[in-house]
């Protein structure tokens, strides 16, 4: 039953991996602004299509997706 | 009326049919073009009509040119690599976020760039070989996010952002859950071999969790509470700390002589809420800035001559910081731009709008020779002046230099929760003392258990958090409706207010006049499609609106047209003559027409016509005043004393006094410093003050008053210091507002009798002796999220009559 302290080990542990990626997470100011990236990652990908070879510029995105008023 | 494919304005001028889309102006059509061109249109599928209208702003930026000033405006500077951040008042919607984090699309020569939506903020990485900042500021420009860069950012120190209370919570969650797993099996007490034999490790590693958030998260209680106890207050802070100090010692020693669990879940579990209640508390509106000067107001830098040769072709000019602007420099401003320093007029025709200033709503006209101040803003070509002052020394500046400004506001007022702790840690203290002297004499082993159980469940924890739950919820209410409070103690300041006094310019008027009667011989329809054709060449603010209503008429092309600052306009149309202006320009025979004399007092409004056949009359213009004025003092007039104070003449004595209540007190001809100190003697005879003003001229009664509100047409320009700021097409709600935080402050004593009925459970089991651990476990917990439920739940049903104010 003294595995028990082992796995009592493992959890802190991993409990404190958590705890440090957090902290981290702060440091790099993750939670400075809670809003922008969720309207960020409503944006439609758009196609990459080759123009001329080497530069590429991004077509016309798709316009009957409208997305919903977001404020 | 078409509606602008670009802006959503209506097309009034005229509109451009560009691509089979209607647009407003020129403006507009560029920056469609320029998306366009760039593939970036789907701009538009992302907001109907997201743009904004582009400013002019040819010879605005030029000072980016200046080396000393880029450089104290870029983050980052190395390897041609260049990082800056500017405030962009007009992000607004997503498709601001996204044709703005594509501007890499615009212009190779940008990397990246990334939006701060809250903050109204853009951070843009640039290559420095390819691009200058200049350009960058351009590139925004056209597309209509025009950056303000004022005199506060110049020199800007990294800012500090504090994320302490971030931390401190991620340190009391993590280690609150982790001892919630720990100490559950012990909550159910069950006699199990392995239970036995493991619990003193489960008990340890409880204590060693809670040391971190005792002595890291729970810091500020105890600072709190002795700087509260230094200066003889029992704030709530003090019930707190002894709270927290007394779970803490107790269940130490209980681990320590192996009496028990302890107290460590209740204990972390309860400086977790706290401290969410303090993070829900701290919501702040980061993109307006409540505590702004001079600085955010002024430009950066202005025109300066070197050579002062006075033969103007080969004047040489350069952009100069407005810090080292010293006396008898020669600096040129042109239209629309603000004079930042007290100067002398050399040349050029001076006419100075200072109603930001001194309330005044009628731009002046100066001579050659006159005194400038700073702070006014020019508004009819460019003048070259002479500086007397250096900024710091100025005018404007001087005015905040009022003691008022550095005094804390808040520091003055006992908020309700530091009321009620005062009586609740005295009764709990009272109550603790009694039982255990109880104790004493028929148990004594019981004694000391019963003493620390009933300060541990008097733990104030729920009446902590009724405030900023409440609060925090009204003020999140408040700025969906455009009401923009600078913290939530505002709030239950609003609630105390018996006296609201306002300001006339700019506050209870919009900043267009725009009800114009005419006063005289009707013109005849020559004479009146001469008018305006005249008007239409001018571009005084008064031709302007003038012009607005009187469009219909045809217009022809005019054979002479010349225009005298400050005092009128004239225009020849095949040998009819038209004069338009104040009264001594217009009329050189001086007979003496009824009209003129009844409104040439000097304090209205007025242009006067006359023609070819004499004098003919003059247009009065009356300030329009804000819709929903006549409803807000109606409202009002009950529950509060309303006085205004304005820094104008008395023109409009009768129209407001029929607006107002009879009772209302009407003052003209106001001082700034008037202001300042008839709200000092209000307060002295024991009144609470609201201030609702607009302008620099309001601000040292606004910082005086108990709470100030500026109102704004648009927040995003800039306003004087203050505690709230309301949008203007909210000023009908102003009463609703009042309510509200009187409600809020009934829900919060509401709570404070709900909580009090936790404690006298809580009470009950603590006195007989009976707390244990896993009592405390769920009576703390279940006592605090039924506050914030409570609250929550409540100050939303009061956000919906703002709502229905509405329609």
């Amino acid at each position: 039953m003294s595995i028990i302290y082992m796995l009592l080990a493992i959890s802190v542990i991993v409990a404190v991996v958590f705890f440090a990626a957090f902290v981290l997470s702060v440091k790099n100011g993750q939670y400075d602004d809670t809003y922008t990236p969720s309207v960020r990652m409503l944006f439609d990908d758009e196609l990459v299509k080759d123009k001329k070879p080497a530069t590429k510029k991004p077509a016309t995105p798709n316009t009957n997706n409208h997305n919903p008023k977001l404020n | 009326m078409e509606s602008c494919y670009h802006c959503g304005d209506q097309c009034r001028e005229r509109v451009i049919s560009h691509c089979g889309k209607n647009f407003c102006c020129n403006g507009c059509k560029t920056v469609f073009d320029i998306l366009q061109d760039h593939d970036l249109s789907y701009y538009y599928d992302l907001e109907l009509n997201p743009g904004t209208t582009p400013s002019a702003f040819e010879g605005k930026f030029d000072f980016l040119e200046n080396e000393t000033i880029v450089a104290s405006l870029l983050e980052f500077d190395e390897q041609d690599t260049q990082i800056v951040s500017f405030v962009v008042p007009n992000i607004h919607c997503s498709s601001c976020i996204w044709v703005l984090e594509n501007l890499n699309k615009l212009h190779s020569g940008i990397k990246t760039t990334q939006v701060n939506f809250p903050e109204k903020t853009v951070r843009i990485t640039y290559d420095a070989k390819a691009y200058s900042l200049k350009e960058v500021v351009t590139l925004l420009c056209r597309i209509g996010y025009e950056p303000s860069i004022a005199l506060e950012d110049f020199n800007k120190k990294e800012k500090n952002i504090d994320r302490s209370l971030i931390y401190k919570l991620g340190v009391a969650g993590f280690a609150f859950g982790n001892i919630m797993f720990l100490s559950f099996p012990e909550y159910f007490e069950v006699n199990e071999f392995w239970l036995e034999q493991f619990k003193h490790v489960f008990r340890w590693l409880m204590f060693a969790f809670s040391i971190p958030v005792v002595f890291y998260s729970g810091r500020d209680y105890f600072i709190s509470a002795y700087k509260g106890l230094r200066s003889k207050i029992l704030n709530i802070d003090v019930p707190i700390a002894i709270g927290i100090a007394v779970l803490f010692i107790r269940s130490t020693a209980e681990v320590a002589m192996g009496w028990g669990t302890g107290f460590f879940d209740s204990l972390t579990g309860l400086i977790f809420f706290l401290l969410l209640g303090r993070l829900f508390q701290q919501k702040t509106y980061s993109f307006l800035s409540f505590e702004r000067d001079y600085k955010s107001y002024f430009p950066i830098a202005v025109t300066r001559i070197l050579s002062l040769d006075t033969s103007k072709n080969n004047q040489k000019e350069e952009q100069a910081q407005v810090y080292e602007l010293k006396k008898g420099d020669r600096i040129l401003i042109r239209n629309g731009e603000l004079i930042p320093v007290d100067a002398i007029l050399i040349n050029g025709d001076a006419l100075i709008d200072y109603s930001f200033v001194s309330g005044e709503a009628e731009p002046v006209a100066k001579q050659s020779g006159d005194k400038l101040f700073a702070g006014g803003r020019q508004q009819a070509g460019i003048i070259e002046m002479e500086v007397i002052k250096p900024v710091e020394q100025s005018y404007l500046t001087q005015l905040w230099s009022n003691e008022v400004f550095s005094k804390n506001k808040t520091s003055s007022f006992e908020n309700l929760t530091n009321q009620i702790s005062e009586r609740f840690t005295l009764g709990i203290l009272s109550i603790a003392i009694i039982a255990t002297i109880f104790w004493i004499v028929f148990e004594p082993s019981k004694a000391i258990n019963v003493f620390t159980a009933v300060l541990i469940v008097a733990c104030p924890c729920a009446i902590a958090l009724a405030a900023p739950f409440t609060l925090g919820n009204l003020l999140r209410v408040f700025g969906k409706h455009k009401f923009y409070v600078k913290d939530s103690s505002i709030i239950e300041q609003m609630a105390h207010v018996d006296t609201i006094v306002f300001d006339k310019t700019g506050t209870l008027t919009t900043n267009e006049k725009s009800v114009i009667s005419y006063e005289g011989v009707a013109l005849n329809a020559s004479e009146k499609s001469l008018l305006t054709s005249t008007l239409r060449a001018s571009n005084h603010p008064l031709s302007r609106a003038l012009y607005d209503i009187l469009k219909e008429n045809n217009i022809q092309t005019l054979d002479e047209f010349e225009e005298v600052v400050g005092k009128g306009i004239s225009g020849v149309y095949q040998k009819e003559r038209i004069k338009i202006g104040s009264y001594a320009f217009v009329d050189e025979e001086e007979d003496n027409l009824q009209t003129h004399l009844n409104f040439n007092d000097n304090k209205h409004t007025t242009v006067h016509i006359s023609t070819n056949n004499g004098y003919k009359g003059c247009y009065v213009f009356y300030n329009r005043y804000r819709e929903g004025v006549r409803q807000v003092f109606d409202q009002l007039s009950d529950k509060a004393e309303i006085i205004i104070l304005s820094g104008d003449n008395d023109g409009e004595k009768k129209h407001l006094q029929h607006l107002l209540s009879k009772k209302a007190k009407l003052l003209f001809n106001q001082k700034p410093e008037d202001k300042l100190n008839y709200i000092k003697n209000l307060q002295d005879k024991g009144k609470n003050v609201m201030m609702v003003g607009d302008g620099l001229n309001d601000s040292g009664a606004l910082a005086q008053s108990n709470v100030g509100v500026v109102v704004s047409e648009n927040i995003n320009v800039f306003s004087p210091a203050s505690d709230g700021i309301l949008d203007a097409k909210r000023f009908k709600d102003l009463y609703t507002f009042l309510t509200l935080s009187k409600n809020g402050i009934s829900v919060i004593k509401w709570s404070f009798i709900l909580s009090l009925l936790y404690n006298l459970v809580g009470l009950g089991f603590a006195v007989t002796g009976n707390l244990k651990p896993v009592v405390a476990a769920i009576l703390m917990p279940l006592s605090s999220i039924s506050i914030v439920i409570f609250t929550t739940v409540v100050t939303y049903y009061l956000g919906l009559k703002l709502k229905n104010s509405n329609n």
